[in-house]
This record gives C-alpha cells, sequence and structure tokens, in this order.
C-alpha cells in the first residue's frame, strides 16, 4: 500500500482556516447527537401512540396503526427524506413554503422530522409487540376490576410492556443514531458528512473515517451501557427475578420477521 | 396543487429507471443476499465453534458492521476497495473497481454482519438432539452441519432472512451518495435534469412501496404457512 498516513492531521487547521479537522469531527458527532436525540422523541411519542393503537380492539384504530406502519416501513429512510426535504414544501400553500425552504438549518428540522416518522414505525412494530407479549390475562384482569380501557393501558398493561421493551428499544435508539447519517444526503453536516468532508480537503481518507468510526463505537457502548444501567433501575424487585429476562436471539429475530 | 404535475415526464423516462436503474438495484439486492447470506452463515459457525480466535474474529467483525452506520460504510469501502485489489495484485497503484463492484462488496460485507445473526438464531433454534443423533449415526463436523442442522436452520429462518433482504432492497437506495445510477439515482437524475423533483421523488416512493409491501405481505403468507406445518 503506497498509502500515506499520518495521525497528526486531526491537529492541522481545515480550509475554513478557523477549526481544526478534530473540532469539525467534533462538531458534527454534535450534529448527529442532536438530530438522533430530537428524531427519537417524535420516535417514542409516535410510536407509543401508534403502537398502543394497534393493539385496542378498535377496529378503525388498529387499522390506522397498521397503515401507519406499513407506509413508513416500506419506503427506504432516503426516499423519505427527499419527499420532506424536495416534495412537501411544494405541496403546501406556496407561503408556507416559502417559509419552510427559508428556514435557517432546514436540513436539520426536516432531517429530525423524517428520521424520527422513521423510526416511529420502528418504535411502534416493539411497542404492539411489547404489549402482545404480556399474558393476555392482564387485559382481562384490569377491565375485570373496573378499570376504564385507558386505565388499563396506563396501570396495567404499559408499565410491565415497556419494561419488556427496554433492550429492542435500545437498539432502535442505536439505529436512529446511524440511520441519522442519511440527513447528510439533504446537507446537513454530521459526523459521516464531517469525515467525508475531511478526506475530501486533506487526502487522509482512512484517518477520517477511522475515526467517525471509532466515535460511533463510542456513542454505541455508551447508549448500551446507559440503558441496562436504567434497565437494572426500573427493574421490578423480586419480578422475574429481579431482572427482566432480555428476550433470546431466537425470539428477537422472530419480532423482527414476522408481524 | 396537482393541476401543475407533469407526469408525462415519468413516462418519457420509464425505460431509464427501470432498465438501467430498477435493474442495478435488483441485481445488487440478489448478489448482495447471495453472498451476504454464505458469508453470513460462516461467520455464525465461526461464532459457535467454540475456537476462541474464530469466536473472537467473527464476534469483532459482525458488532463493528452493527455500530457503524451503513453510509459511512460505503464511504470506506469505496475507498477502500481499490488499496486492498492493488495490495492483492500487487500492482503500482490503487485498482480501478467500477461503481457495480464496489457497492456489492460494500452490501455483501455489511449485511452478512446481519444475515449471520438471523442464522446464528436459526441454527441455535435446532434442538441439541439432531446434533447428538448425526453424530451418534458417525456424521463428522462437516457433515453435520451440511445434511442436518443448517438445512433446518436455513427453513426455520426463511422468513426472517426474506424480510432481511427487503431491507437490503431498500438500503441500496443509499448508493445515491456515490452518486451511482440505481433506481433512486436514475430518478433524482431526471428529476434534476428536467426540474421535476416532486413527480419523480413521489414516483419513486411509489415504486420502492410497491414492491416492499407486496414482498413483505408475501414473506407474512408465507410464515403463515410453514408455522402451520411446524
Amino acid at each position: 500500500m503506497n498509502y500515506r498516513w499520518n495521525w497528526g492531521i486531526f491537529w492541522q487547521v481545515s480550509p475554513d482556516g478557523a477549526h481544526t479537522y478534530f473540532q469539525l469531527l467534533m462538531y458534527g458527532t454534535w450534529w448527529t447527537l442532536c438530530t438522533a436525540f430530537f428524531a427519537w422523541i417524535i420516535a417514542l411519542t409516535f410510536g407509543s401512540l401508534v403502537g398502543v393503537a394497534r393493539t385496542t380492539p378498535n377496529k378503525w384504530l388498529s387499522g390506522f396503526g397498521n397503515a401507519y406502519v406499513e407506509l413508513f416501513r416500506n419506503i427506504p429512510l432516503l426516499v423519505q427524506m427527499f419527499l420532506w426535504y424536495f416534495v412537501m414544501p411544494e405541496l403546501v400553500p406556496d407561503s408556507v413554503g416559502t417559509w419552510l425552504k427559508q428556514l435557517p438549518n432546514s436540513s436539520f428540522y426536516t432531517g429530525v422530522v423524517a428520521l424520527g416518522l422513521y423510526s416511529s414505525a420502528r418504535v411502534a412494530e416493539q411497542v404492539r409487540a411489547g404489549i402482545n407479549s404480556l399474558p393476555r390475562g392482564q387485559r382481562a384482569a384490569g377491565l375485570a376490576m373496573g378499570l376504564t380501557l385507558p386505565q388499563t393501558y396506563r396501570y396495567v398493561l404499559l408499565p410491565n410492556a415497556y419494561r419488556i421493551m427496554l433492550p429492542p428499544l435500545t437498539s432502535e435508539f442505536i439505529n436512529t443514531i446511524k440511520n441519522s447519517s442519511v440527513v447528510l444526503t439533504i446537507g446537513l453536516m454530521e459526523l459521516t458528512a464531517r469525515a467525508r468532508e475531511m478526506s475530501e480537503y486533506s487526502f487522509q481518507t482512512f484517518e477520517a473515517f477511522t475515526a467517525a468510526t471509532i466515535i460511533y463505537i463510542v456513542i454505541n457502548i455508551i447508549v448500551t451501557e446507559g440503558m441496562r444501567r436504567l434497565e437494572r433501575g426500573l427493574a421490578i424487585p423480586g419480578y422475574l427475578g429481579g431482572r427482566i429476562k432480555k428476550p433470546s436471539l431466537l425470539q428477537r429475530m422472530r419480532l423482527r420477521g414476522v408481524q | 396543487m396537482f393541476s401543475d404535475f407533469d407526469f408525462n415526464v415519468i413516462y418519457r423516462s420509464l425505460s431509464y429507471l427501470f432498465l438501467d436503474g430498477m435493474t442495478f438495484t435488483i441485481t445488487l439486492t440478489v448478489l448482495a443476499t447471495l453472498i451476504g447470506v454464505t458469508w453470513g452463515t460462516a461467520l455464525a459457525l465461526m461464532r459457535l465453534s467454540g475456537f476462541p480466535p474464530l469466536v473472537l474474529f467473527a464476534a469483532g467483525y459482525v458488532n463493528l458492521m452493527r455500530s457503524v452506520p451503513l453510509v459511512l460504510m460505503i464511504f470506506w469501502f469505496y475507498f477502500l476497495v481499490p488499496y486492498i485489489g492493488q495490495w492483492i495484485t500487487g500492482s503500482a497503484n490503487p485498482m480501478r473497481i467500477g461503481a457495480f463492484a464496489s457497492s456489492l462488496i460494500t452490501f455483501a460485507l455489511f449485511e452478512a454482519a446481519f444475515f449471520s445473526e438471523i442464522m446464528r438464531a436459526g441454527i441455535q433454534s435446532v434442538s441439541r438432539g439432531q446434533t447428538a443423533a448425526a453424530q451418534a449415526l458417525g456424521m463428522n463436523y462437516p457433515r453435520t452441519m451440511a445434511y442436518v442442522v443448517l438445512p433446518q436452520a436455513f427453513r426455520n429462518m426463511v422468513p426472517v432472512l426474506l424480510t432481511q433482504t427487503i431491507i437490503l432492497f431498500q438500503d441500496t437506495s443509499l448508493v445515491y451518495v456515490l452518486s451511482i445510477p440505481d433506481f433512486l439515482g436514475a430518478a433524482s437524475k431526471v428529476a434534476q435534469r428536467d426540474g421535476r423533483l416532486v413527480e419523480m421523488y413521489l414516483f419513486a416512493a411509489v415504486v420502492y412501496f410497491l414492491i416492499s409491501f407486496a414482498a413483505s405481505t408475501a414473506v407474512r403468507r408465507l410464515n403463515r404457512r410453514i408455522a402451520i406445518i411446524r
């Protein structure tokens, strides 16, 4: 290999004249985390609502939930990104469209919405699976005790279901962080985009990508460890041996494949 | 708002979109799946082999691929593969590799990590008694795997493997970042040439949706049938 390695490149000033390459990568990391965080809030909110809707006895609600999930799951994220960024402003009334296009940081807001709704369909799938994995008697018992359906969800089903869902939701959150790299296609300078930019400016391609890879792995480890602690903190003592049993690999794969 | 739609632009570019773009996308999906499943199965066997160096290698490979975004991996391989090619062939300059080969290598190696997790679950779903029975019949490890364990593992995992293939089909749209004319890339080229972003992107979304939805409905049906047989 006649590639010239230069690990000192990170401390050199980039062509923008003010920041080192390391600083640019850190800005990228910040935008990646921001995008993923706000998208995750949308994903969790909409995903929970839609996931719950799919388990209710109401035909219209569950039908709407199913259609929602199918719509967002069967179109590639990149295409959804383009739809929100290029197509949506043209389909709304002109004044709104112009306002949207002139919004500062519009690629960030668009990216958050697109990524959030895309992830919400996947969260909805996990929420539905979590609620359905509870013993059927729990719902019946809640209703038999005179709780209304919303109360049964609030006090009986959801507290248990969310504890079961924590591990799959953790991996969905990590997916959201990884998928935030797709927002670079509409111009957000997040971590992958910064690494790409650094490789174009400095020709130190492999150093740039190695740095980005390590940063993603570190984020991954921090999130996994944080969620593990959360899981331990929320576990009900004495319930399932005080620890929530993680679904086995086989069960996880079944969950993904079969709806 | 739909009044100034120009559906003609879709009609005019149909042959480019499907004969060039979609052919690229489908070929990439099919080949990457085949290579990915093969390599993924090999990784799963390594991981379950109990031989520490192989276990470590397979676990490290799978975890690395699973913690890095696909977009970053596409960039990695796009720049790395020419150097690896040079290293293998011993030529003086980095090897020139076409867009198709580069993206095929990327997707095959990346998705292999996910296929490997599926196959690992599949192999573990085959009961221990099966392996014991094969060994009692005097079969060695490769035969046990080839004739007893893997066929059942594949069969158990067919729906999940197919679902992963649908995900792969959607993921191939990301080769857009290398300006490769897959289906979305082709649509995007026409969109920018004719200034018809709305029509082309909506059309692309509809096509992706129809294919993925039809495929996942078929997988669900297949799954129900297999479930009854079992």
